[in-house]
């Protein structure tokens, strides 16, 4: 997709990119409490990315949709003796940066931080006190559902949310990827505070915690460094695994009508999951399909050959469970039914056929080509080794994608795709302006 | 606060500010093109980024978007490549690529292993001068352009009304007008209109070719010569300044659209860098903004979202590496039972406070501990570095400007700060946008569950 950017958002584009050699070098560690530990040490900056991350995303939320985001967004409004300035201002005050995020799998604080020591000691002690000590105030909290019951009403005027919101639904029901991770504003009006706290102090344990530290602090650094982290956090235990996904029994057809321009379209289907023995297989497969920034069948069919849409993709999420497999474009109201024939063929095409030797050649190419690039920053780098420590996949997973890329074939990918992407299984939104009336 | 924390910080800061000197090797071709590059040796990449002095700001009444219509066609042959081919030999190179259009710029990169420069600078060479433009092409893209313009703008309730915003704040500065172009304009560019946008912008003497990575300075002269100095220099002439008119009181706008959340805008005219009559009132606007926006514990967000709960989220910008006088902006959504007008008066009370009294100490060092620590994570991306580069030659700044940012912003004082506010953020400079939402009609769900595939 060609960026198109105000230039005042500029100053705010955040990196994206540089540190590694090889893949990197991940050391691992338990904590005396049970906590998981990941590092890796890179030099040239004097700094460090740190995380601590819980299994307790969304999909943790039981009936209450929303409670993740909401426990997530009180952390650092209020911990120990400070409110939500003083915490502000002890972090800014070293340039240090917070913050505290969910997706369905995971919650976590997120720090990075200069590693000069009074000004790294002063970032790594606030972080610490809001893991430990958070408030749970009920001013605090109240503000914060007002806000977050103000962004769900907003969601409602963009097509693109609503659509995504709707998949999610038709892919998952009531299994605990179903539902959005802001929740309704039917769920969020009726959480309190002490659903808050024992969200807390059931999941943010430290049986639960992983630590990711990528940057330049010694071995002997880092381990204090988690010490001091989730040393003070109750043993706790982690939760049950999520239950496994169900397919939908056929496929979906759900269109919301809504007075935008462009109609919103998803296509797609539980997909892949972490430790998928398929994942190459899928990954590669995707990438030829619909993965390829400007280069893949989807974009071609859709984009360069009609003209049809900005942006033609697909992906695959792979989370705990089985994530979702997306197709996703925006197309003029009247030209959705176009944009859907199109796609529906060059999906059934390619589960058909497979990809040819050419294309699979140049994906591999391309993959492998530009491996190094997948985290020669310490922000990317970072993000994978949280992806590594969170689903505990093996800690030379780095070391090995190349050979695993390598080893696909399009025999195996063919036979992937047929067993694991079914076009009869597939649900598909549409959110727009109906085709008869942009026709007047 | 604690004193012996914040001293520490300041006495180690300036030391590490001099060890952080970018060093940055320029090199001038014969036609004119400028390269500049710098070593990063973190990570066996570079990154490569072609900029030309082209964008919205450049482009008469009837064409506006032009320039984004040209960076899109720049994907689509030369007599050497077929449509298409440009993208597929980056990626079988396994390259990351694309391009971005602002008001003052338009730029295109490439980011690869270093020992594959010479893939990204054949392409870009050949590229800027032997483009194809194709009508077949040219139709199909526009829809794609129009699309585009859809999803970010006409779909988008906050996007449209800053557009409208835009279009009132400026009197006769080209920044008036939306990058992506007005509809009308989009829907009737010929191939005639882009050929001549594209001969007259793109050549060798009105760009800058940015490489960092992990490469060598000489050896990216070398490869810069043997692809890109056989290309012809272009004639350029001087556009005209188009500077903004004065403006003479306070202007407002109710933009009325389906959407669920009431909005509010507010800009006032203020110089950049480049306009300033002394650059420290350029960096004074800056730590200006810092103060109102520059975190969770700036004043917006520590007084409007949690002190007085009248805002969901309030922001603060500024952005003084533009080529024109821009507008300082503020923006806001306010919370349940609070109006536009209750906002737009306190953001009010918050500028008159700085223009009545001094920024604290500790809040003015806050900003600077911010400015002078992401000026190292910055440097954790090598894109990151490339940009400010080009983008500050490309204004016309020059990109040794990017050195002096954090000693600059070292520099400004309380006295400053109020002195900027008093002197530029004050009524006759303002303008005003109120967000009314309409209902969104429809919203109706149908489902049917028999097949939903061919």
């Amino acid at each position: 997709m060609r960026i198109h950017l105000l230039s005042f958002m500029l100053i705010a584009w955040v990196a994206f990119c540089s540190p590694a050699q090889a893949a990197a070098k991940i050391e691992h560690w338990q904590t005396p409490q049970g906590s998981r530990v990941y590092y890796v040490h890179t030099e040239g900056l004097p700094m460090v990315d740190i995380q601590v991350a819980f299994d307790a995303g969304s999909a943790r939320d039981g009936s209450r949709f929303g409670l993740s985001a909401l426990t997530s967004a009180l952390l650092d409004t209020g911990a120990g003796q400070w409110n939500a300035d003083q915490i502000a201002q002890r972090f800014e005050s070293v340039g240090a940066q917070f913050g505290a995020n969910i997706s369905n799998d995971m919650a976590s604080a997120s720090l990075r931080t200069l590693t000069d020591k009074p000004l790294f000691d002063k970032a790594l002690e606030t972080m610490q006190v809001i893991l430990t000590s958070p408030s749970f105030n009920e001013a605090d909290f109240q503000r914060e559902k007002s806000r977050t019951l103000a962004g769900l009403k907003q969601q409602e005027e963009s097509p693109g949310e609503l659509a995504s919101i709707a998949f999610y639904k038709a892919l998952y029901g009531d299994h605990p990827y179903g539902h959005p991770a802001p929740g309704s504003i039917a769920t969020v009006s009726g959480i309190e505070v002490a659903d808050l706290r024992s969200f807390y102090q059931k999941y943010y344990v430290a049986a639960n915690a992983m630590v990711v530290i990528v940057g330049d602090l010694s071995r002997q650094q880092a381990e204090q460094t988690a010490e001091k982290l989730v040393g003070g956090l109750q043993t706790g235990q982690k939760p049950e695994p999520l239950p496994e996904v169900a397919l939908p029994v056929k496929a979906g057809l759900q269109h919301i009508e809504f007075p935008s321009s462009q109609t919103h379209v998803l296509v797609g289907m539980p997909g892949t999951y972490r430790k998928d023995p398929d994942y190459f297989n899928l990954y590669v497969g995707n990438h030829i399909l619909g993965g390829g920034a400007l280069v893949s069948k989807l974009f071609n069919e859709v984009r360069e050959k009609r003209g049809l849409a900005y942006s033609a993709s697909s992906s695959f999420a792979p989370m705990f469970r089985k994530g979702p497999f997306a197709i996703s474009l925006q197309t003029r109201n009247d030209q959705t039914g176009q944009a859907l024939d199109v796609v529906n063929k060059t999906l059934a095409d390619f589960i058909a056929q497979g990809p040819t030797e050419a294309e699979l050649s140049a994906a591999k190419k391309n993959i492998t080509g530009g491996f190094a690039m997948r985290f020669d920053t310490n922000k990317k780098l970072a993000s994978y080794v949280s992806m590594i420590g969170f689903y505990e996949m093996p800690l030379d997973y780095l070391d090995t994608f190349q050979p695993y890329v390598e080893k696909v074939t399009t025999a195996s990918i063919k036979d992937a795709f047929k067993r694991r992407v079914d076009p009869q299984l597939m649900q598909t939104i549409t959110v727009g302006g109906s085709a008869k009336k942009s026709e007047k | 606060m604690n004193k012996q924390l914040l001293c520490a910080a300041l006495l180690w800061l300036p030391v590490f500010a001099s060890s952080a000197e970018t060093k940055v090797s320029e090199h001038v071709l014969g036609n004119g093109l400028k390269v500049l590059v710098k070593e990063d040796h973190r990570s066996p990449i570079a990154v490569s980024q072609v900029w030309y002095k082209v964008g919205s700001s450049y482009e008469p009444g009837g064409i506006t978007g032009i320039s984004h219509m040209l960076e899109h066609m720049m994907f689509k042959g030369t007599d050497k490549h077929a449509p298409g081919e440009f993208s597929r030999i980056i990626a079988e190179n396994g390259g990351e690529e694309n391009a971005f259009t602002g008001t003052d710029y338009t730029a295109y990169f490439q980011t690869m292993e270093a020992s594959r420069l010479a893939v990204s600078f054949e392409l870009e060479a050949d590229r800027m001068r032997n483009l194809h433009l194709l009508p077949d092409e040219l139709k199909k893209e526009l829809q794609v352009v129009t699309e585009e313009r859809r999803m970010r703008t006409d779909d988008n309730p906050q996007a449209k009304m800053q557009e409208h915003f835009n279009a009132m704040a400026y009197s006769n500065s080209p920044y008036k007008n939306p990058i992506i172009g007005w509809p009308s304009d989009i829907e009737n560019y010929k191939v005639e209109d882009l050929q001549a946008w594209y001969q007259r912008w793109y050549a060798p003497n009105n760009a800058t070719l940015v490489v960092v990575g992990d490469v060598q300075p000489k050896a990216v002269f070398a490869l810069a010569e043997k692809y890109f100095a056989s290309l012809k220099p272009s004639e350029l002439k001087a556009i005209k300044p188009q500077t903004e008119v004065e403006q003479l009181g306070v202007r407002k706008m109710t933009v009325k659209l389906p959407a669920k959340l009431p909005y509010l805008l507010m800009g006032y005219q203020a110089p950049v860098l480049k306009t300033a009559e002394q650059e420290s009132e350029a960096y004074a606007l800056e730590v200006l903004a810092g103060v109102l926006d520059g975190g969770s514990s700036a004043r917006l967000e520590s007084g409007l979202v949690r002190g007085k709960q009248i805002a969901v989220s309030v922001g603060a910008s500024y952005g003084l590496h533009s080529r024109l006088s821009e507008v300082f902006t503020l923006e806001a959504t306010p919370a349940e039972g609070k109006t536009v007008w209750d906002l737009e008066s306190a953001l009010k009370d918050e500028i008159a406070k700085l223009q009545i009294n001094l920024i604290d100490n500790d809040e003015l060092q806050r900003i600077k501990a911010q400015v002078l620590a992401k000026a190292v994570y910055e440097r954790d991306s090598g894109f990151y570095q490339a940009m400010q580069l080009g983008m500050l030659e490309t204004v016309g700044l020059g990109w040794k400007k990017v050195d002096e940012y954090v000693d600059k912003v070292n520099q400004v004082t309380a006295e400053q700060v109020r002195d900027v506010a008093r002197k530029y953020l004050i009524e006759d400079k303002l303008s005003v946008a109120y967000l009314e939402p309409l209902p969104i009609t429809g919203h109706i769900t149908e489902t049917k569950t028999e097949k939903g595939v061919r």
